[in-house]
Formats: structure tokens, C-alpha cells, sequence
């Protein structure tokens, strides 16, 4: 058990300690990369449980895409952090305050629960759910009994794609683009004049 | 040196507290703001999974993922909101964010 152990502490340190550098970084981007680390070690604690699908997901979902989203929405906006930051001292009472108290009640409820919940009850973790592996074992619960809220995840995204598109589409008045209706729509007296012209007079379009 | 559902517990309860004081300390910085919501649904993923494992329910992991998607989609709209207020206004201030009130 010492290897795991001695995994499960580096992992959580470097879990809590990206996590705090995400929230004091003074450039953004540096905070973003942050939290890349962060989601790393946590996926390495995710592997660690027995859960490697999820794990692997939080990989390609949150490494791959959102916080690639987030460095490049930090990298297009041209802001000036340092006046971003400028409440930070002013905030830090009131949100030492509450974090603080966060923590007490987490560590009381802890307390409370530690020798009746399901700390104390567990057998201790499962990381073979039957003789399946861990991402058949989530397939054959996820495409049975939870098929309607799976399909209401993809509309989920679905919704959030389109929203984000029609946020973000800005359309130029001065562009030129293409209308395939206009296009098609064309007849010969839409795109064609005859006109008699005199000889020696010219045309005054 | 045995790990047990509390040390995922606690790691978990550590990161939602930096989430939520990060949301506080960086009042301003709406970009900040977002990745301490991150945070925050990490946290709880975390929770979901130990729970999962250590009581021996697969489900747990299922609502990790829902709770997955619906971070990403937030992220997404929220990231895109952020863009359009940007264009707008030239400044990603959340204090002037309240014009934006119907």
C-alpha cells in the first residue's frame, strides 16, 4: 500500500497547490496552465480510485477542450490584468472569512460523520466492478437505466454549442459573402437588359 | 498508510474552499472567476467518484460525467458571453457587467 499511498499524497499536493496558483497567478494564462496541472493530478487521483474512464475523459473534456477554450479566449482578449486585480487585497478579508468558515463546517460535519457514514462503513474501495472493466461497467448503467438523462446531456451540449455560436457570430455589414438563395433565385430578367444603342452615341450604363 | 474515503474527502473539501475563495479574491477578473468554478465542479467530481468507489455504486461515476457536460457547456456559453461583453465594451470588468440587466 506505501507506493499508493506516497502517490495519493504527491497527487493531492499538487491538486491543492495548482489550485491555489490558478486563483493567485498574476498573468491569466499562467492561471490557466495552472489549472491544466490541476486537472492532470486529478485525474491521476481518479486513476488511482479505479475510475480511469472518468479520469481519461477529464483528459481529453477538460485538458483538451475547455481549458484549451479558456487559453485562447485569455490570449484574444486584449486586457490589462493588472487593473483586473486591484480588489484583490480589498476581498481578501471577506474571502479569507468564508473560506475559513467553508472549513469549519466541512471539518465538523466530518467529525460528526466520521465514525457512523460511509467512511466508517465502507469495505473499502471497489475498483473492479464485477469481472467488467470500469468503462464497461459505466456503459451498461449509462445506456440503460440513465439513456434519457444521457440524451439529455448531448442536448445539453447541443444547446450550449448552438449559444455559443449565435453569441459570437458577428456579421459585418460591409462584407461580401455568398447567398446561395439570391444565386439560384436569378432569372434572365433579373441578370440580363437588352438596350438598343445609336451608333456613335455610347451607353450611360 | 492505508487510503481511505476520508483523504479523498478531504483533498476534495481543500479544493472547493480555494474555489470558493478564489471567486471572492478575484472579484474583478471574470476569467479567474470561471476557473474557480472549475475548480469548484473538480471538487465535486472528486467526491462523486471516492463515494463511488468506496460504497461500491457505479452511479456516482455517471453523475460525474453529467456533472462533466455541464461544466463544459457552462464554460462554453460563459466563455462566449464573455467574448460578445468584450467586443462590446473593450474591458471585461465584471463591476460594468450590470448593464447588461434588462
Amino acid at each position: 500500500m506505501l507506493p499508493q499511498a506516497i502517490a495519493f499524497y504527491v497527487l493531492a499536493a499538487v491538486t491543492v497547490i495548482g489550485a491555489l496558483s490558478v486563483i493567485f497567478a498574476r498573468n491569466p494564462v499562467h492561471s490557466v496552465l495552472f489549472l491544466i496541472t490541476d486537472f492532470f493530478s486529478a485525474a491521476g487521483l481518479f486513476v488511482l480510485m479505479g475510475a480511469e474512464f472518468l479520469a481519461m475523459i477529464l483528459l481529453v473534456v477538460y485538458v483538451g477542450a475547455v481549458a484549451v477554450l479558456f487559453l485562447f479566449v485569455v490570449m484574444m482578449l486584449d486586457v490589462d490584468f493588472a487593473t483586473l486585480r486591484q480588489g484583490f487585497s480589498r476581498y481578501l478579508p471577506l474571502g479569507g472569512a468564508i473560506a475559513f468558515i467553508l472549513t469549519i463546517e466541512m471539518g465538523v460535519v466530518a467529525a460528526s460523520i466520521a465514525h457512523t457514514g460511509a467512511a466508517a462503513t465502507s469495505p473499502g474501495p471497489l475498483t473492479q466492478f464485477g469481472s467488467v472493466t470500469n468503462a464497461e461497467a459505466i456503459g451498461r448503467v449509462l445506456y440503460t437505466d440513465y439513456v434519457y438523462i444521457f440524451q439529455a446531456a448531448g442536448m445539453v451540449l447541443l444547446v450550449a454549442m448552438i449559444g455559443a455560436i449565435v453569441l459570437t457570430l458577428k456579421h459585418r455589414s460591409g462584407a461580401k459573402r455568398q447567398n446561395v438563395g439570391d444565386q439560384t433565385a436569378r432569372t434572365e430578367a433579373k441578370g440580363m437588359r437588352l438596350v438598343t444603342i445609336k451608333s456613335g452615341e455610347g451607353i450611360d450604363a | 498508510m492505508t487510503i481511505g474515503l476520508s483523504h479523498y474527502l478531504v483533498v476534495a473539501a481543500i479544493l472547493f474552499t480555494i474555489g470558493v475563495f478564489g471567486i471572492f479574491v478575484n472579484r474583478r477578473n471574470i476569467i479567474v472567476i470561471l476557473m474557480s468554478i472549475e475548480l469548484i465542479l473538480l471538487a465535486v467530481n472528486i467526491n462523486l467518484v471516492a463515494f463511488s468507489v468506496f460504497l461500491h455504486d457505479v452511479v456516482g461515476q455517471i453523475f460525474a460525467l453529467f456533472v462533466l457536460t455541464v461544466a463544459a457547456a457552462e464554460a462554453a456559453v460563459g466563455l462566449a458571453i464573455l467574448v460578445t461583453f468584450f467586443r462590446w465594451r473593450g474591458d471585461i470588468a465584471v463591476d460594468d457587467a450590470a448593464v447588461m440587466k434588462g
